[in-house]
């Protein structure tokens, strides 16, 4: 839905984006994770073009954005919503009004706005907001707004920009939650950056983890999780650092079979548990255990671990 | 002089200056809003950024700023005449007035605009919005409170200016305040024309104030 390759972007001699490659697809909810100044507005700037990559092309819903004349442009992010860290809502106008405000911008009749703007009031929640004024709501109000506002003109795609960044834990929760479920009712794909790794834990399907301007890795949630040396893996189960001969254990799924118990009645070791942590990601459980493990039968052990399909990492 | 004698003369002054600020209130947004947005727009970081049509604005509206009022009213007499025949009397007045305020209020206008959320804007762009609609959408209403600020600020500059106006014989109270209360000595006269421009500018700061709060609001 979103293709993205070879992007740079400096300002000045600060290098915001240094090669970056992004491939989300339909339906996904796909997270950007770094941390402040890795580059990550940027990236999203360039998706649709509010930033001109120096170097690079996006491509969104099959059309290439850094193809496109202004008039192009224009009609083409009409198709693509944002939402904002601090809501960017229009001070001067109703809820009702900046909802409306694409609409009219698309030149959409009079008659019809009123109708969408409720429907669209209604799908986030905020019917009975439509005549305040954006200084009477909180924080979690105003980003409601945000949403109807950016899915207006029915778009595919919607970026956030750090979209609960300015919200308390609670609300930043319902409106993950919001935007999950518009992912799934109404198929929208989003494109979300944040400093929270929370944020991806709660609702992403794919993730990239992006530092100084360069994605060091992306794809799938539960596959990163399951790849030896993950990133992502490191930093959700923050274990401290293995000293040598220490083993990692990753699972996937409902941890149901007794493994460490197995394991030490089998075979001739002792298992001595250092660490470990249980989160829930992407819609399942995955685990990680680190523990050293001392005996005659230690390799053997590990290889009957690995054909039980754990993952299985040994600190060098 | 007697209250008799003073009351219609008064009445007459306050009258003409009435009607020279808001006219030139008038023309002054008129020709001082396009330019302030103008000065937004070409900055390095406007909507149509261009460094030669920034630097020639800003200069014009410098010069403008700079001189005197005074000055600058006797420096226009020429082009009054050429625009309005005349060079004596309100009308005449209203372009001396008008050219002294643009500069001012212009500038007024760009600090008001630049108050406008760089997000919004930002917002706005990624709505497909165009740089036109950007303007007359987004920064003109959201600026709105600002703005009125700013012409409440200019019409209490313009009603001190067509003061100095009554020195070229533009009418109105300052013109009055020279011909009996500087000329003739009549100083009962003097205080009450200072009093009356007191109560206009009151009047002015305390309607502006009320109608910008009633914008801010919201
Ligand atoms: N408009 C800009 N002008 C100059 N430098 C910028 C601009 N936007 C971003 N940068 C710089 O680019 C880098 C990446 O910024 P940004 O994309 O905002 O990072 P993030 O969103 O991950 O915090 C930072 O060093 C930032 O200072
Ligand atoms: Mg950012």
């Amino acid at each position: 839905m979103i293709q993205a390759s070879g992007l740079r972007k400096s300002y000045g001699s600060t290098v915001a984006l240094d090669g970056v490659d992004l491939d989300v697809r339909q339906g996904e909810i796909f997270g950007v994770l770094g941390q402040s100044g890795a580059g990550k507005s940027t990236l999203l700037r360039c998706v649709n073009l509010l930033e001109r990559p120096d170097q690079g092309t996006v491509t969104v819903a099959g059309q290439e954005m850094t193809a496109l004349g202004e008039r192009e442009l224009r009609a083409a992010r009409q198709r693509i919503g944002m939402i904002h860290q601090h809501f960017a809502l229009l001070s001067s106008r109703t809820v009702a009004g900046n909802v409306a405000f694409p609409l009219e911008v698309m030149g959409v009749a009079r008659s019809e706005r009123a109708a969408r703007v409720a429907e669209l009031l209604d799908l986030v929640g905020i019917a009975d907001k439509a005549d305040a004024h954006p200084g009477q709501l909180s924080g979690g109000q105003k980003q409601r707004v945000g949403i109807a506002r950016a899915l207006a003109g029915n778009p595919s795609v919607l970026l956030a920009d750090e979209a609960t960044s300015a919200l308390d834990p609670g609300t930043t929760a319902s409106i993950l939650a919001l935007l999950k479920r518009l992912n799934t009712e109404l198929g929208l794909t989003i494109l979300l950056i944040t400093h929270e790794m929370n944020v991806v834990k709660s609702v992403c399907d794919s993730v990239a983890i992006m530092t100084g301007g360069r994605i060091e890795e992306s794809g799938p949630i539960r596959q990163l999780l399951t790849t030896p040396g993950s990133r992502l893996a490191a930093e959700l189960f923050p274990l401290p650092a293995p000293a040598r001969g220490d083993v990692t254990i990753t699972f996937t799924g409902a941890a149901e079979e007794p493994v460490i118990s197995q394991l030490v009645r089998k075979f001739d070791v002792d298992v001595n548990i250092l660490g470990g942590a249980l989160e829930e990601v992407a819609g399942g459980s995955v685990g990680r255990l680190r523990v050293s493990l001392d005996g005659a039968e230690s390799a053997t052990a590990l290889t009957y671990l690995r054909e039980r399909g754990l993952i299985v990492e040994v600190a060098a | 002089m007697t209250w008799q004698e003073m009351v219609p003369l008064l009445g007459q002054a306050t009258w003409e200056t009435v009607l020279m600020v808001v006219w030139s209130t008038l023309f002054t947004v008129l020709f001082g809003l396009p330019l302030g947005v103008a000065l937004v727009g070409t900055s390095r970081d406007g909507l149509f950024p261009s460094r030669a049509a920034n630097q020639l604005l800003s200069l014009i509206v410098n010069i403008g700023r700079s001189l005197p009022f005074i000055i600058l009213m006797i420096a226009v007499i020429p082009f009054t005449r050429l625009l309005v025949g005349t060079t004596i009397g309100l009308y005449a007045a209203i372009v001396p007035l008008t050219i002294g305020a643009v500069p001012f209020f212009a500038r007024l206008v760009e600090i008001a605009l630049r108050g406008v959320s760089p997000d919004v804007v930002q917002a706005a762009h990624a709505m497909g919005v165009s740089r036109l609609s950007i303007v007359t959408k987004v920064l003109l209403p959201e600026a709105r409170a600002a703005l009125v600020a700013g012409v409440t600020v200019t019409v209490i500059t313009l009603v001190s200016y067509s003061a100095m106006a009554g020195v070229i014989g533009a009418g109105g109270l300052g013109d009055l305040a020279i011909r009996y209360g500087y000329q003739r000595f009549e100083t009962p006269l003097m205080i009450a024309t200072c009093v009356v421009i007191i109560i206009l500018v009151q009047l002015a700061q305390t309607l502006g104030d009320a109608f910008a709060d009633r914008l801010a609001k919201r």
